[in-house]
């Protein structure tokens, strides 16, 4: 039994021959690592679920709140910021404390940042499936839970912060670098990103529409992989790695150019997720240069990381928290080598909206966060109990089922993405497309995504075995919630010598300064790509023939972001003649002007939709959504039935269109007083069109607005003469 | 490709100072950091890369 507990004792250290006693919280680590596992377990099955919805669409059990569109996104989120996220904070408050020699900066900070965080994933996790989303890839969550997420990372950077300031090390070591940028530029993204306009408590609308919307959402969307999935776990990497294998990092000249090479370039390259979209062609450029710089600091920092291991091998042999880490480095290398690749416009071209990206995303989800996770959590429980692993043999016995796991999750993914594009794109010899109904390209690879289930399986099971293990560690153990350790305090007025360098002298004891200069470094690249797009006119030509949606569109479309209809359906035609010929004219940036959110799409499982509008006939649509297989034999889309008994919000129509209004929308004067009529009356001559053919719905159905926004897509631009747009 | 990115960004006054001014900003910054990371004192790096080791607190927990 090694209890100690005297907390207080960090505010009145104990002089003794001028050396403090002070304590490490463990507690706080402790909570934050038994977070990572749950939601790491809650996040993966709900990804085990979508997967499987894939080949077995029953499995949404037929009911709105597990529809793959809705549910998605809590995987996403889930996994994301709820089992990465809990794993950053439990490595932070571990590494943080120990790095500066005091205890967290305070308790009741740490404690209000633990709750604080875990309410926000009980609120996604009950708004999500309910369909309350801001339609944004990675930012569905709505304002009043974005407005606590703001404060709550305020907490967490405080916390963080005060414990820098009164740190007993003068140097701030690297991974320390690497936090306090994950901050600033995760608070700068969240916050540009979520500006949105609220309506209701939980409905708001993005206060940037079409193009700029896609590109201050790829900006954050990108940056969210590199400043939450990345930056933070480089600065774990740099802590962990040295500490598993008891070796300092291989290169600390390298971490320094690593990190700020790093920051400066990844801000830059979110365009590269828009190439050949209705986006301004230099920003697209913009994006792929950077992207393409990126890969020196990226590998620079992952051989860092391997080289630390040299002379160690044998031991990587033998300890399977080195095995982890060793797999987990070598995915951030191959996903950090294959992200760039991805980014040249040739690459994209085929690999864009496929499985491809799905399979890159989960290499370095599943390995590198995933595995760097596992590390840390067997390295941490053992030591935080005073105790051995349980059993090396089933961490090894875990590592080879998570491997396994991540092989069987990617290579069918690659199969399939490179399979479907290329049907996509394969023309006949007289030049027609041979797989002209989309559905064909989706039924030949739904063996991969068997496959792929299969893989996420195991990877999930090996998480079960792990937590296994870890259970039987801690039962073995005894719990130290507080460790005692002792260090000088730093002396107050320090002279550094004349011969030290500017680069110590301006960063390395000074934690505000390279907070501001890290916040400068990751502004200039959004600043560059982002107020041009905003201010320069000619970046997004207006096409006349380009109206607002009416009042039915409008509903019909928050019914579309409601569904989440855009995690599998992307609304942008792509110039190419494949994409052409299969869903008409390619899409204009001056087509998305009145888009409150965009809704372009990063994935086709189903076929673009930007043309849909008067494609089909309004019965259709009625049959379709009901189910989709009786209007396509074989689709994978799961039924909408509760489209047919819920009616849309009339009441909330002026609303929406004072909102509209309030965002640059040009609607008349006065419109929103006659909106409510005007929906009802286009979703009457809606339902006298569905009567002509036999079918009796009532206009105040969710169905009518929706089959409203699905005829209008798209169409706007057909009216102008042989599609002469200014572009 | 050149000639497109300028027509677009023309339109801001005096936009042809800003590329300069950055480039140089961080011409100096990126030079500045490769001279000093090749000149620091190597005794001083060392110890510390040796940050992350300092054992202390682990002989601590099992007092």
């Amino acid at each position: 039994m090694t209890e100690i507990t005297e907390p207080q004792m960090e505010m009145k250290p104990k002089q003794d021959l001028g050396v403090d006693t002070f304590y490490y919280d463990n507690s706080i680590v402790r909570m934050f690592l038994i977070a990572t596992t749950i939601f790491g377990i809650i996040g993966m099955t709900v990804g085990l679920l979508v997967a499987c919805q894939f080949f077995w669409p029953e499995l949404n059990f037929g009911i709105q709140y597990t529809t793959f569109g809705r549910i998605r996104p809590l995987h996403t989120n889930a996994v994301i910021f709820a089992f990465v996220g809990n794993g950053i904070f439990s490595g932070v408050y571990y590494s943080l404390q120990r790095l500066c020699k005091a205890r967290m900066f305070s308790d009741l900070l740490s404690k209000i940042h633990f709750w604080g965080w875990q309410s926000i994933i009980l609120a996604a996790a009950i708004t999500l499936p309910l369909g309350f989303t801001s339609g944004k890839e990675y930012a569905e969550l709505e304002w009043p839970i974005d407005i606590a997420i703001a404060l709550i990372w305020v907490v967490f950077g405080i916390n963080m912060i005060g414990t820098i300031l009164k740190r007993r090390e003068r140097h701030l070591y690297v991974a320390i670098w690497f936090y306090i940028a994950t901050f600033v530029t995760v608070a700068l993204l969240h916050i540009v990103n979520s500006m949105e306009l609220p309506i209701s408590l939980f409905k708001s609308y993005s206060v940037y529409a079409g193009v700029q919307d896609a590109l201050v959402q790829w900006w954050y969307g990108h940056n969210a992989v590199a400043f939450f999935l990345t930056t933070p776990y480089l600065g774990l990497m740099y802590y962990f790695i040295p500490k598993a294998s008891n070796r300092p990092i291989y290169s600390y000249r390298l971490s320094i150019i690593h990190f700020w090479a790093l920051i400066f370039i990844y801000i830059w390259a979110g365009p590269h997720h828009l190439l050949y979209n209705a986006l301004p062609d230099w920003a697209q450029s913009l994006g792929v240069v950077f992207s393409i710089m990126l890969i020196a600091p990226s590998w620079g920092g992952m051989l860092n990381g391997l080289l630390t291991l040299r002379g160690a091998w044998d031991r990587v042999r033998e300890d399977p928290v080195l095995k982890f880490m060793v797999v987990a480095v070598t995915c951030y290398g191959m996903a950090t080598f294959e992200g760039p690749m991805l980014s040249l416009k040739n690459f994209n071209a085929v690999a864009h909206f496929t499985d491809w990206i799905v399979a890159h995303v989960h290499v370095g989800g599943l390995g590198w966060n995933g595995f760097m996770t596992f590390a840390m959590l067997y390295y941490l429980i053992p030591q935080m109990y005073g105790t051995k692993l349980y059993s090396k043999k089933l961490a090894n016995a875990h590592f080879w089922i998570g491997t396994m796991g991540i092989i069987f999750y990617a290579l069918p993914m690659y199969w399939a993405g490179f399979a479907q594009s290329l049907m996509w794109k394969q023309f006949t010899p007289e030049g027609t497309l041979v797989y002209s109904n989309f559905l064909e390209t989706v039924t030949q690879i739904l063996p991969m995504y068997m496959l792929r289930a299969f893989g996420g399986f195991l990877y999930l099971a090996g998480v079960f075995v792990m937590v296994y293990n870890l259970i039987k560690t801690a039962n073995a153990g005894s719990f130290i919630p507080n460790i005692k350790a002792q260090a000088a305090p730093l002396v107050k007025a320090y002279k550094p010598d004349p011969s030290e360098h500017w680069h110590r002298r301006i960063f390395e004891w000074r934690p505000i300064n390279l907070m501001i200069w890290s916040l400068v470094m990751v502004i200039i690249g959004g600043v560059v790509e982002i107020i041009p797009t905003f201010l320069v006119s000619s970046n997004v030509p207006t096409i006349t023939s380009v109206k607002p949606y009416t009042p039915l569109e409008l509903h019909g479309r928050d019914i579309y972001v409601r569904e989440g209809c855009y995690t599998c359906h992307s609304q942008m035609i792509r110039p190419f003649r494949s994409e052409t010929a299969r869903y008409g004219e390619y899409a204009k940036a001056g087509e998305f002007v009145y888009d409150h959110p965009f809704q372009w799409g990063s994935k086709r499982t189903g076929p673009d939709l930007l043309r849909i509008g008067n494609k089909y006939p309004n019965s259709w649509h009625y049959f379709h959504m009901l189910e989709p297989t009786s209007m396509s034999p074989g689709s994978i889309m799961p039924p909408y039935p509760w489209l047919y008994e819920q009616e849309w919000a009339k009441d909330m129509t002026p609303n929406k269109i004072n909102a509209m209004q309030t965002l640059g929308v040009p609607y008349a004067e006065g419109f929103a007083e006659e909106s409510v009529a005007d929906a009802e009356n286009q979703a009457l001559s809606i339902v006298v069109d569905l009567a002509s053919q036999g079918i009796e719905v009532k206009s105040d159905k969710e169905i009518i607005a929706l089959i409203a926004y699905l005829q209008r897509m798209g169409t706007d631009i057909s009216k102008i003469d042989g599609l002469a747009a200014k572009n | 490709m050149l000639k497109f990115i300028k027509h677009h960004m023309e339109t801001i006054v005096g936009i042809e100072i800003f590329p300069l001014i950055s480039f140089v900003i961080f011409f100096v910054f990126f030079i500045g950091l490769f001279v000093y990371v090749l000149r620091a004192n190597k005794t001083e790096l060392n110890l510390h890369s040796q940050l992350p080791l300092d054992a202390k607190e682990e002989s601590n927990a099992q007092i």
